[in-house]
Protein backbone atom coordinates (compact mmCIF):
# COMPACT_ATOMS: atom_id res chain seq x y z
CA UNK A 1 0.00 0.00 0.00
CA UNK A 2 2.07 2.81 -1.27
CA UNK A 3 -0.10 5.84 -0.82
CA UNK A 4 -1.32 7.36 2.37
CA UNK A 5 -3.80 9.69 0.75
CA UNK A 6 -6.69 7.30 0.22
CA UNK A 7 -6.36 6.08 3.82
CA UNK A 8 -7.64 9.46 4.86
CA UNK A 9 -10.86 8.81 3.04
CA UNK A 10 -11.38 5.06 2.87
CA UNK A 11 -11.11 2.02 5.09
CA UNK A 12 -8.34 -0.51 4.80
CA UNK A 13 -10.34 -3.18 3.00
CA UNK A 14 -11.41 -0.93 0.15
CA UNK A 15 -7.84 0.15 -0.33
CA UNK A 16 -6.72 -3.46 -0.35
CA UNK A 17 -9.10 -4.37 -3.15
CA UNK A 18 -8.20 -1.26 -5.08
CA UNK A 19 -4.52 -2.02 -4.75
CA UNK A 20 -4.99 -5.57 -5.96
CA UNK A 21 -7.09 -4.33 -8.87
CA UNK A 22 -4.56 -1.67 -9.74
CA UNK A 23 -1.78 -4.25 -9.52
CA UNK A 24 -3.57 -6.64 -11.89
CA UNK A 25 -4.22 -3.91 -14.41
CA UNK A 26 -0.69 -2.68 -14.30
CA UNK A 27 0.77 -6.15 -14.60
CA UNK A 28 -0.96 -6.58 -17.92
CA UNK A 29 1.05 -3.68 -19.22
CA UNK A 30 4.40 -5.36 -19.65
CA UNK A 31 6.37 -2.37 -20.81
CA UNK A 32 8.49 -0.55 -18.25
CA UNK A 33 9.68 2.04 -20.71
CA UNK A 34 6.78 4.50 -20.45
CA UNK A 35 7.13 5.31 -16.72
CA UNK A 36 10.84 5.89 -17.10
CA UNK A 37 10.26 8.19 -20.06
CA UNK A 38 7.87 10.18 -17.90
CA UNK A 39 10.27 10.30 -14.97
CA UNK A 40 13.47 10.95 -16.93
CA UNK A 41 12.94 14.73 -17.41
CA UNK A 42 12.66 15.25 -13.64
CA UNK A 43 15.71 13.14 -12.93
CA UNK A 44 17.72 14.99 -15.57
CA UNK A 45 16.57 18.36 -14.26
CA UNK A 46 17.52 17.49 -10.68
CA UNK A 47 20.86 16.12 -11.86
CA UNK A 48 21.66 19.40 -13.60
CA UNK A 49 20.44 21.71 -10.84
CA UNK A 50 21.12 19.71 -7.67
CA UNK A 51 23.53 16.80 -8.19
CA UNK A 52 26.11 18.47 -10.45
CA UNK A 53 26.15 21.71 -8.39
CA UNK A 54 26.78 19.61 -5.25
CA UNK A 55 29.85 18.21 -7.00
CA UNK A 56 30.70 21.82 -7.81
CA UNK A 57 30.40 22.67 -4.12
CA UNK A 58 32.75 19.81 -3.28
CA UNK A 59 35.25 21.02 -5.89
CA UNK A 60 35.13 24.61 -4.65
CA UNK A 61 35.40 23.53 -1.01
CA UNK A 62 38.63 21.65 -1.70
CA UNK A 63 40.12 24.45 -3.78
CA UNK A 64 42.47 26.66 -1.80
CA UNK A 65 45.91 28.25 -2.13
CA UNK A 66 47.02 26.15 0.88
CA UNK A 67 46.47 22.69 -0.57
CA UNK A 68 43.27 20.69 -0.87
CA UNK A 69 42.39 20.79 2.82
CA UNK A 70 43.29 24.47 3.14
CA UNK A 71 39.72 25.67 3.61
CA UNK A 72 38.90 23.01 6.16
CA UNK A 73 42.09 23.70 8.11
CA UNK A 74 40.99 27.32 8.22
CA UNK A 75 37.53 26.32 9.38
CA UNK A 76 38.62 23.90 12.05
CA UNK A 77 41.04 26.36 13.55
CA UNK A 78 38.56 29.26 13.55
CA UNK A 79 36.41 30.20 16.49
CA UNK A 80 33.71 31.30 14.01
CA UNK A 81 33.25 27.80 12.67
CA UNK A 82 33.12 26.22 16.12
CA UNK A 83 30.54 28.79 17.18
CA UNK A 84 28.51 28.30 14.03
CA UNK A 85 28.43 24.53 14.37
CA UNK A 86 27.71 24.69 18.09
CA UNK A 87 24.97 27.32 17.72
CA UNK A 88 23.28 25.46 14.87
CA UNK A 89 23.23 22.21 16.83
CA UNK A 90 22.30 23.89 20.10
CA UNK A 91 19.40 25.81 18.56
CA UNK A 92 18.14 22.56 17.05
CA UNK A 93 18.51 20.74 20.37
CA UNK A 94 16.57 23.41 22.27
CA UNK A 95 13.93 24.33 19.71
CA UNK A 96 12.91 20.93 18.33
CA UNK A 97 11.86 19.17 21.57
CA UNK A 98 9.77 22.19 22.57
CA UNK A 99 8.15 22.32 19.15
CA UNK A 100 7.40 18.63 19.23
CA UNK A 101 5.79 18.73 22.67
CA UNK A 102 3.80 21.84 21.79
CA UNK A 103 2.68 20.33 18.48
CA UNK A 104 1.54 17.06 20.02
CA UNK A 105 -0.45 18.93 22.68
CA UNK A 106 -2.00 21.27 20.12
CA UNK A 107 -2.78 18.48 17.67
CA UNK A 108 -4.50 16.44 20.39
CA UNK A 109 -6.44 19.50 21.45
CA UNK A 110 -7.58 20.27 17.93
CA UNK A 111 -8.40 16.63 17.29
CA UNK A 112 -11.09 16.80 19.97
CA UNK A 113 -13.06 18.70 17.34
CA UNK A 114 -14.68 21.19 19.66
CA UNK A 115 -16.60 23.98 17.97
CA UNK A 116 -14.27 26.29 16.10
CA UNK A 117 -11.46 23.77 15.81
CA UNK A 118 -11.13 24.42 12.08
CA UNK A 119 -10.54 28.09 12.75
CA UNK A 120 -7.94 27.13 15.32
CA UNK A 121 -6.12 24.94 12.79
CA UNK A 122 -5.92 27.89 10.44
CA UNK A 123 -4.73 30.19 13.20
CA UNK A 124 -1.99 27.79 14.27
CA UNK A 125 -0.84 27.25 10.69
CA UNK A 126 -0.76 30.96 9.79
CA UNK A 127 2.99 31.36 10.54
CA UNK A 128 3.61 28.57 8.01
CA UNK A 129 3.05 31.23 5.35
CA UNK A 130 5.87 33.40 6.61
CA UNK A 131 9.42 33.31 5.36
CA UNK A 132 12.22 33.18 7.88
CA UNK A 133 13.16 36.82 7.32
CA UNK A 134 9.53 37.94 7.69
CA UNK A 135 9.34 36.01 10.95
CA UNK A 136 12.52 37.74 12.08
CA UNK A 137 11.13 41.17 11.28
CA UNK A 138 7.82 40.42 13.01
CA UNK A 139 9.64 39.20 16.08
CA UNK A 140 11.69 42.40 16.00
CA UNK A 141 8.48 44.46 16.17
CA UNK A 142 7.77 42.79 19.52
CA UNK A 143 11.21 42.80 21.11
CA UNK A 144 12.82 45.94 19.65
CA UNK A 145 13.74 48.70 22.13
CA UNK A 146 10.61 50.54 20.96
CA UNK A 147 8.75 47.29 20.32
CA UNK A 148 5.46 46.21 21.82
CA UNK A 149 6.88 44.34 24.78
CA UNK A 150 8.79 47.38 25.99
CA UNK A 151 5.90 49.72 25.24
CA UNK A 152 3.58 47.51 27.20
CA UNK A 153 5.90 47.19 30.18
CA UNK A 154 6.54 50.94 30.24
CA UNK A 155 2.84 51.75 29.93
CA UNK A 156 2.18 49.38 32.85
CA UNK A 157 4.88 51.19 34.83
CA UNK A 158 6.74 47.93 35.29
CA UNK A 159 9.99 49.28 33.86
CA UNK A 160 11.36 52.81 33.40
CA UNK A 161 13.66 52.31 30.44
CA UNK A 162 13.31 49.80 27.62
CA UNK A 163 14.94 46.41 27.98
CA UNK A 164 17.45 45.74 25.21
CA UNK A 165 17.27 42.35 23.58
CA UNK A 166 19.51 42.99 20.61
CA UNK A 167 23.12 43.95 20.07
CA UNK A 168 26.51 42.44 20.65
CA UNK A 169 26.31 43.17 24.37
CA UNK A 170 23.20 41.04 24.83
CA UNK A 171 24.10 37.82 23.04
CA UNK A 172 22.30 35.50 25.43
CA UNK A 173 19.12 37.58 25.17
CA UNK A 174 19.44 37.52 21.38
CA UNK A 175 19.78 33.77 21.58
CA UNK A 176 16.60 33.55 23.63
CA UNK A 177 14.69 35.68 21.12
CA UNK A 178 15.93 33.53 18.23
CA UNK A 179 14.74 30.42 20.10
CA UNK A 180 11.32 31.99 20.74
CA UNK A 181 10.99 33.14 17.14
CA UNK A 182 11.94 29.73 15.79
CA UNK A 183 9.44 28.02 18.07
CA UNK A 184 6.78 30.43 16.90
CA UNK A 185 7.64 30.20 13.21
CA UNK A 186 8.24 26.49 12.75
CA UNK A 187 5.89 24.84 15.24
CA UNK A 188 3.03 25.03 12.68
CA UNK A 189 4.89 22.70 10.31
CA UNK A 190 5.45 20.11 13.03
CA UNK A 191 1.86 20.58 14.17
CA UNK A 192 0.49 19.91 10.69
CA UNK A 193 2.53 16.72 10.33
CA UNK A 194 1.49 15.43 13.74
CA UNK A 195 -2.13 16.33 13.05
CA UNK A 196 -1.99 14.42 9.76
CA UNK A 197 -0.67 11.41 11.66
CA UNK A 198 -3.30 11.77 14.33
CA UNK A 199 -6.13 11.95 11.82
CA UNK A 200 -4.99 8.79 10.10
CA UNK A 201 -5.20 6.77 13.32
CA UNK A 202 -8.14 4.41 13.16
CA UNK A 203 -10.76 5.52 15.69
CA UNK A 204 -11.62 1.88 16.42
CA UNK A 205 -8.39 1.32 18.34
CA UNK A 206 -9.26 4.12 20.70
CA UNK A 207 -12.85 2.97 21.02
CA UNK A 208 -11.62 -0.54 21.80
CA UNK A 209 -9.38 0.82 24.51
CA UNK A 210 -12.35 2.69 25.91
CA UNK A 211 -14.36 -0.54 26.00
CA UNK A 212 -11.55 -2.19 27.94
CA UNK A 213 -11.75 0.56 30.51
CA UNK A 214 -8.66 2.62 29.69
CA UNK A 215 -8.95 6.15 30.97
CA UNK A 216 -8.04 9.17 28.84
CA UNK A 217 -4.51 9.31 30.21
CA UNK A 218 -3.87 5.61 29.47
CA UNK A 219 -5.42 5.91 26.04
CA UNK A 220 -3.03 8.72 25.20
CA UNK A 221 0.10 6.96 26.45
CA UNK A 222 -0.70 3.38 25.48
CA UNK A 223 -2.62 3.82 22.22
CA UNK A 224 -2.39 7.22 20.61
CA UNK A 225 1.27 8.06 21.14
CA UNK A 226 2.64 4.65 20.04
CA UNK A 227 0.45 4.79 16.93
CA UNK A 228 1.66 8.32 16.32
CA UNK A 229 5.29 7.23 16.38
CA UNK A 230 5.89 7.22 12.61
CA UNK A 231 4.45 10.73 12.26
CA UNK A 232 6.50 11.97 15.20
CA UNK A 233 9.65 10.42 13.78
CA UNK A 234 9.10 11.95 10.34
CA UNK A 235 8.34 15.37 11.81
CA UNK A 236 11.42 15.13 13.98
CA UNK A 237 13.71 14.28 11.07
CA UNK A 238 12.24 16.90 8.72
CA UNK A 239 12.54 19.56 11.40
CA UNK A 240 16.15 18.55 12.05
CA UNK A 241 16.88 18.88 8.33
CA UNK A 242 15.36 22.36 8.33
CA UNK A 243 17.35 23.29 11.42
CA UNK A 244 20.60 23.02 9.46
CA UNK A 245 19.25 25.62 7.02
CA UNK A 246 18.48 28.10 9.78
CA UNK A 247 19.45 31.46 8.35
CA UNK A 248 16.92 34.28 7.93
CA UNK A 249 15.66 34.57 11.49
CA UNK A 250 19.16 34.66 12.92
CA UNK A 251 20.52 36.98 10.25
CA UNK A 252 17.73 39.53 10.69
CA UNK A 253 17.67 39.45 14.49
CA UNK A 254 21.28 38.93 15.44
CA UNK A 255 23.42 39.24 12.32
CA UNK A 256 26.70 37.51 13.06
CA UNK A 257 26.40 37.92 16.82
CA UNK A 258 24.98 34.44 16.73
CA UNK A 259 26.85 32.55 14.07
CA UNK A 260 25.14 29.66 12.32
CA UNK A 261 26.37 27.48 9.46
CA UNK A 262 24.09 28.92 6.76
CA UNK A 263 24.77 32.46 7.98
CA UNK A 264 28.52 31.88 7.68
CA UNK A 265 28.07 30.52 4.16
CA UNK A 266 26.23 33.73 3.25
CA UNK A 267 28.78 35.91 5.04
CA UNK A 268 31.79 34.33 3.34
CA UNK A 269 30.22 34.51 -0.08
CA UNK A 270 28.57 37.95 0.03
CA UNK A 271 30.80 39.93 2.39
CA UNK A 272 34.18 38.24 2.06
CA UNK A 273 33.76 37.33 -1.57
CA UNK A 274 35.31 33.94 -0.92
CA UNK A 275 33.34 31.20 -2.61
CA UNK A 276 35.76 28.51 -1.51
CA UNK A 277 35.29 28.99 2.21
CA UNK A 278 31.57 29.57 1.59
CA UNK A 279 31.47 26.22 -0.22
CA UNK A 280 33.31 24.52 2.64
CA UNK A 281 30.54 25.70 4.97
CA UNK A 282 27.88 24.64 2.45
CA UNK A 283 29.52 21.22 2.21
CA UNK A 284 29.29 20.77 5.97
CA UNK A 285 25.58 21.61 5.82
CA UNK A 286 25.30 19.11 2.96
CA UNK A 287 27.00 16.35 4.96
CA UNK A 288 24.74 16.96 7.97
CA UNK A 289 21.72 16.99 5.65
CA UNK A 290 22.78 13.75 3.97
CA UNK A 291 23.18 11.94 7.28
CA UNK A 292 19.78 13.00 8.61
CA UNK A 293 18.15 12.72 5.18
CA UNK A 294 19.44 9.18 4.86
CA UNK A 295 18.00 8.33 8.28
CA UNK A 296 14.71 9.86 7.17
CA UNK A 297 14.55 7.86 3.97
CA UNK A 298 15.49 4.70 5.89
CA UNK A 299 12.71 5.28 8.41
CA UNK A 300 10.18 5.82 5.67
CA UNK A 301 11.36 2.72 3.89
CA UNK A 302 11.06 0.52 6.99
CA UNK A 303 7.62 1.97 7.69
CA UNK A 304 6.79 1.08 4.11
CA UNK A 305 7.89 -2.52 4.59
CA UNK A 306 6.08 -2.88 7.91
CA UNK A 307 2.87 -2.01 6.15
CA UNK A 308 3.60 -4.74 3.63
CA UNK A 309 4.09 -2.67 0.52
CA UNK B 1 -12.56 21.21 30.66
CA UNK B 2 -15.37 22.86 28.69
CA UNK B 3 -14.64 26.22 30.30
CA UNK B 4 -10.98 25.85 29.51
CA UNK B 5 -11.43 25.66 25.74
CA UNK B 6 -12.22 29.34 25.13
CA UNK B 7 -9.26 30.28 27.29
CA UNK B 8 -6.86 27.98 25.44
CA UNK B 9 -8.35 29.16 22.15
CA UNK B 10 -7.57 32.77 23.03
CA UNK B 11 -4.10 31.94 24.28
CA UNK B 12 -3.18 29.94 21.17
CA UNK B 13 -4.63 32.63 18.92
CA UNK B 14 -2.68 35.33 20.70
CA UNK B 15 0.55 33.36 20.47
CA UNK B 16 0.33 32.48 16.77
CA UNK B 17 -1.53 35.45 15.27
CA UNK B 18 -0.78 38.19 17.80
CA UNK B 19 2.75 38.98 16.61
CA UNK B 20 1.61 39.14 12.97
CA UNK B 21 -1.20 41.59 13.76
CA UNK B 22 1.06 43.69 15.96
CA UNK B 23 3.70 43.96 13.26
CA UNK B 24 0.97 45.04 10.80
CA UNK B 25 0.02 47.80 13.22
CA UNK B 26 3.68 48.72 13.61
CA UNK B 27 4.06 49.00 9.85
CA UNK B 28 1.17 51.49 9.79
CA UNK B 29 2.25 53.57 12.77
CA UNK B 30 3.08 57.19 11.82
CA UNK B 31 6.82 57.81 12.17
CA UNK B 32 6.18 60.65 14.61
CA UNK B 33 4.72 58.19 17.13
CA UNK B 34 7.41 55.58 16.76
CA UNK B 35 9.52 56.58 19.71
CA UNK B 36 6.68 57.87 21.85
CA UNK B 37 6.53 55.45 24.73
CA UNK B 38 3.49 57.04 26.34
CA UNK B 39 1.07 54.88 24.37
CA UNK B 40 1.16 51.31 23.19
CA UNK B 41 -0.94 51.71 20.07
CA UNK B 42 -0.81 54.60 17.59
CA UNK B 43 -3.57 57.22 17.49
CA UNK B 44 -3.99 56.72 13.75
CA UNK B 45 -2.80 54.35 11.04
CA UNK B 46 -1.03 55.33 7.85
CA UNK B 47 0.05 53.53 4.69
CA UNK B 48 2.96 55.94 4.19
CA UNK B 49 5.72 53.48 5.00
CA UNK B 50 4.31 50.73 2.83
CA UNK B 51 3.81 53.18 -0.05
CA UNK B 52 7.34 54.50 0.27
CA UNK B 53 8.77 51.01 0.46
CA UNK B 54 6.92 49.96 -2.69
CA UNK B 55 7.14 53.07 -4.83
CA UNK B 56 10.30 54.89 -3.75
CA UNK B 57 12.57 52.20 -2.37
CA UNK B 58 12.28 49.64 -5.17
CA UNK B 59 9.91 47.32 -3.36
CA UNK B 60 7.43 47.09 -6.20
CA UNK B 61 10.10 46.13 -8.70
CA UNK B 62 11.39 43.44 -6.35
CA UNK B 63 7.84 42.24 -5.85
CA UNK B 64 7.41 41.87 -9.62
CA UNK B 65 10.68 39.94 -9.82
CA UNK B 66 9.44 37.68 -7.03
CA UNK B 67 6.17 36.99 -8.83
CA UNK B 68 7.96 36.30 -12.12
CA UNK B 69 10.41 33.95 -10.42
CA UNK B 70 7.62 32.08 -8.66
CA UNK B 71 5.49 31.72 -11.81
CA UNK B 72 8.36 30.46 -13.96
CA UNK B 73 9.46 28.11 -11.16
CA UNK B 74 5.94 26.71 -10.83
CA UNK B 75 5.66 26.35 -14.61
CA UNK B 76 8.95 24.49 -14.95
CA UNK B 77 8.44 22.25 -11.92
CA UNK B 78 4.90 21.31 -13.01
CA UNK B 79 6.02 20.65 -16.58
CA UNK B 80 8.63 18.17 -15.33
CA UNK B 81 6.91 17.03 -12.15
CA UNK B 82 3.42 16.10 -13.36
CA UNK B 83 4.55 13.34 -15.78
CA UNK B 84 6.83 11.90 -13.11
CA UNK B 85 4.10 12.08 -10.46
CA UNK B 86 1.69 10.40 -12.85
CA UNK B 87 4.16 7.64 -13.66
CA UNK B 88 4.72 6.89 -9.98
CA UNK B 89 0.98 6.86 -9.33
CA UNK B 90 -0.12 4.74 -12.27
CA UNK B 91 2.68 2.35 -13.18
CA UNK B 92 4.29 -0.38 -11.16
CA UNK B 93 7.81 -0.85 -12.41
CA UNK B 94 11.15 -1.92 -11.00
CA UNK B 95 12.79 1.03 -9.27
CA UNK B 96 9.53 2.81 -8.47
CA UNK B 97 10.18 2.91 -4.74
CA UNK B 98 13.74 4.04 -5.35
CA UNK B 99 12.49 6.96 -7.45
CA UNK B 100 10.13 7.94 -4.65
CA UNK B 101 12.89 7.78 -2.07
CA UNK B 102 15.25 9.76 -4.30
CA UNK B 103 12.58 12.47 -4.57
CA UNK B 104 12.06 12.51 -0.80
CA UNK B 105 15.81 12.70 -0.29
CA UNK B 106 16.28 15.46 -2.85
CA UNK B 107 13.47 17.45 -1.27
CA UNK B 108 15.50 17.59 1.92
CA UNK B 109 18.58 19.10 0.24
CA UNK B 110 18.53 22.87 0.82
CA UNK B 111 19.41 25.33 -1.94
CA UNK B 112 22.09 26.73 0.38
CA UNK B 113 24.18 23.70 -0.50
CA UNK B 114 24.12 24.36 -4.25
CA UNK B 115 23.72 28.15 -4.57
CA UNK B 116 27.37 29.19 -4.55
CA UNK B 117 28.36 26.47 -7.01
CA UNK B 118 25.41 27.38 -9.26
CA UNK B 119 26.84 30.90 -9.67
CA UNK B 120 29.83 29.46 -11.55
CA UNK B 121 27.58 27.40 -13.80
CA UNK B 122 25.30 30.38 -14.38
CA UNK B 123 28.17 32.62 -15.47
CA UNK B 124 29.00 30.04 -18.13
CA UNK B 125 25.36 29.76 -19.22
CA UNK B 126 24.76 33.53 -19.18
CA UNK B 127 22.17 33.02 -16.46
CA UNK B 128 24.00 34.92 -13.75
CA UNK B 129 21.92 37.69 -12.20
CA UNK B 130 18.82 36.88 -14.25
CA UNK B 131 15.23 36.27 -13.23
CA UNK B 132 15.33 32.98 -15.14
CA UNK B 133 18.40 31.82 -13.21
CA UNK B 134 16.74 32.27 -9.84
CA UNK B 135 13.53 30.72 -11.16
CA UNK B 136 15.34 27.61 -12.41
CA UNK B 137 17.00 27.16 -9.02
CA UNK B 138 13.63 27.56 -7.28
CA UNK B 139 12.14 25.04 -9.71
CA UNK B 140 14.80 22.56 -8.57
CA UNK B 141 13.73 23.18 -4.97
CA UNK B 142 10.04 22.75 -5.80
CA UNK B 143 10.28 19.84 -8.27
CA UNK B 144 10.76 16.91 -5.83
CA UNK B 145 7.89 18.27 -3.76
CA UNK B 146 5.65 18.43 -6.84
CA UNK B 147 6.55 14.89 -7.92
CA UNK B 148 5.67 13.48 -4.49
CA UNK B 149 2.48 15.48 -4.07
CA UNK B 150 1.15 14.94 -7.60
CA UNK B 151 1.78 11.21 -7.37
CA UNK B 152 -0.42 11.19 -4.27
CA UNK B 153 -3.07 13.32 -5.93
CA UNK B 154 -3.18 11.14 -9.04
CA UNK B 155 -3.36 7.92 -7.08
CA UNK B 156 -6.33 9.29 -5.17
CA UNK B 157 -8.17 9.68 -8.50
CA UNK B 158 -9.56 6.22 -9.22
CA UNK B 159 -7.80 4.49 -12.04
CA UNK B 160 -11.18 2.99 -13.08
CA UNK B 161 -12.37 6.35 -14.36
CA UNK B 162 -9.37 6.52 -16.60
CA UNK B 163 -9.78 2.91 -17.75
CA UNK B 164 -13.43 3.59 -18.51
CA UNK B 165 -12.45 6.56 -20.66
CA UNK B 166 -10.01 4.34 -22.53
CA UNK B 167 -12.71 1.71 -23.06
CA UNK B 168 -14.75 4.44 -24.72
CA UNK B 169 -11.94 5.16 -27.13
CA UNK B 170 -9.72 7.72 -25.48
CA UNK B 171 -5.98 7.28 -25.69
CA UNK B 172 -4.07 7.02 -22.43
CA UNK B 173 -2.94 10.61 -22.78
CA UNK B 174 -6.47 11.65 -23.74
CA UNK B 175 -7.86 9.89 -20.68
CA UNK B 176 -5.32 11.66 -18.52
CA UNK B 177 -6.15 15.03 -20.07
CA UNK B 178 -9.95 14.65 -20.06
CA UNK B 179 -10.53 12.63 -16.91
CA UNK B 180 -7.70 12.48 -14.41
CA UNK B 181 -6.45 16.04 -14.80
CA UNK B 182 -9.81 17.75 -14.21
CA UNK B 183 -10.46 15.52 -11.18
CA UNK B 184 -7.01 16.29 -9.81
CA UNK B 185 -7.30 20.00 -10.50
CA UNK B 186 -8.20 21.28 -7.01
CA UNK B 187 -5.30 19.38 -5.47
CA UNK B 188 -2.94 20.55 -8.20
CA UNK B 189 -4.04 24.15 -7.70
CA UNK B 190 -3.40 23.86 -3.98
CA UNK B 191 0.08 22.48 -4.63
CA UNK B 192 0.77 25.29 -7.10
CA UNK B 193 -0.16 27.83 -4.45
CA UNK B 194 2.01 26.08 -1.92
CA UNK B 195 4.84 26.08 -4.44
CA UNK B 196 4.29 29.80 -4.93
CA UNK B 197 4.72 30.37 -1.19
CA UNK B 198 7.89 28.25 -1.19
CA UNK B 199 9.43 30.37 -3.94
CA UNK B 200 8.08 33.66 -2.55
CA UNK B 201 9.77 32.94 0.79
CA UNK B 202 13.09 31.56 -0.43
CA UNK B 203 15.85 34.00 0.36
CA UNK B 204 19.28 32.35 0.31
CA UNK B 205 19.56 31.28 -3.33
CA UNK B 206 17.78 34.43 -4.48
CA UNK B 207 20.36 36.57 -2.65
CA UNK B 208 23.35 34.66 -3.91
CA UNK B 209 22.20 34.25 -7.52
CA UNK B 210 21.13 37.82 -8.21
CA UNK B 211 22.41 41.32 -7.59
CA UNK B 212 20.44 43.61 -9.89
CA UNK B 213 17.27 41.58 -10.23
CA UNK B 214 16.61 40.81 -6.61
CA UNK B 215 13.45 39.11 -5.42
CA UNK B 216 11.56 40.76 -2.59
CA UNK B 217 13.07 38.72 0.27
CA UNK B 218 16.56 39.15 -1.19
CA UNK B 219 15.94 42.89 -1.51
CA UNK B 220 14.76 42.99 2.10
CA UNK B 221 17.69 40.95 3.35
CA UNK B 222 20.17 43.35 1.79
CA UNK B 223 18.39 46.54 2.91
CA UNK B 224 16.63 45.73 6.19
CA UNK B 225 19.63 46.23 8.48
CA UNK B 226 20.18 49.80 7.29
CA UNK B 227 16.49 50.76 7.23
CA UNK B 228 14.55 52.62 9.93
CA UNK B 229 12.31 50.37 12.01
CA UNK B 230 9.07 51.39 10.31
CA UNK B 231 10.42 50.24 6.95
CA UNK B 232 11.40 46.91 8.49
CA UNK B 233 7.81 46.37 9.57
CA UNK B 234 6.50 47.59 6.23
CA UNK B 235 8.72 44.93 4.60
CA UNK B 236 7.27 42.28 6.90
CA UNK B 237 3.74 43.35 6.00
CA UNK B 238 4.37 43.33 2.25
CA UNK B 239 5.92 39.86 2.51
CA UNK B 240 3.32 38.43 4.87
CA UNK B 241 -0.01 39.60 3.42
CA UNK B 242 0.07 37.70 0.08
CA UNK B 243 1.48 34.57 1.70
CA UNK B 244 -1.16 34.60 4.46
CA UNK B 245 -3.87 35.07 1.86
CA UNK B 246 -2.60 32.07 -0.09
CA UNK B 247 -2.31 29.89 3.00
CA UNK B 248 -5.89 30.86 3.81
CA UNK B 249 -7.05 29.74 0.36
CA UNK B 250 -5.39 26.34 0.64
CA UNK B 251 -6.06 25.85 4.37
CA UNK B 252 -8.15 22.73 3.74
CA UNK B 253 -5.32 21.10 1.81
CA UNK B 254 -2.50 21.78 4.25
CA UNK B 255 -3.03 18.65 6.30
CA UNK B 256 -3.10 16.50 3.18
CA UNK B 257 -0.13 18.29 1.57
CA UNK B 258 2.06 17.55 4.55
CA UNK B 259 0.31 14.37 5.53
CA UNK B 260 0.66 12.94 2.06
CA UNK B 261 4.26 13.92 1.62
CA UNK B 262 5.04 12.07 4.84
CA UNK B 263 4.59 8.93 2.88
Amino acid sequence: MGDLSPTLFMNKQTIYYLTVLKGMMTLTRKTHLTPWLLIAPSIIYLTIFIAIPILGTVKLAFESPEGIFGNFKLLLSSKDFQNALLNTLMLAAIVIPIQLTLSILLAMLVNRKFSGYRTLIFIITAPLALSDITAGLISYSIFAPNGYLNRFLIAMNMIERPIYFFGYMFKSREFLIVVLTEIWRATPLVFIMILAGLQSINKEYIEAAEVFGFNAWQRTWKITLPLLRPAILSALLIRTLFAFQLFGVVWILAGRDIQVLAGETYYWYVFRNNRNVASAYALIIAVLTFVVGWLYVKTIRSKHLEEGA
Amino acid sequence: MKILYPLIFLLVTFFFIGPIVLSFVASMTPSSEFYDYSKIFPSKLTLDHINKLLFTLGGLRALFVSVQVALVAIGVSFLFGIPAGYAIARYIFPGRDTVKLVMLFTRSIPLIVVSVALVTTYIRLNLADTVLGVALAHAAMILPFIVIITSSIFSSVFVEYEEAGMVFGLSRFGAFLRITLPLALPGLAASAIYAFIMSWNEVFAASVLSIQNRTLPAHILSTAMASPDYFKYAMATVMAVPALLFIFIIRKYLVSIWGISLN
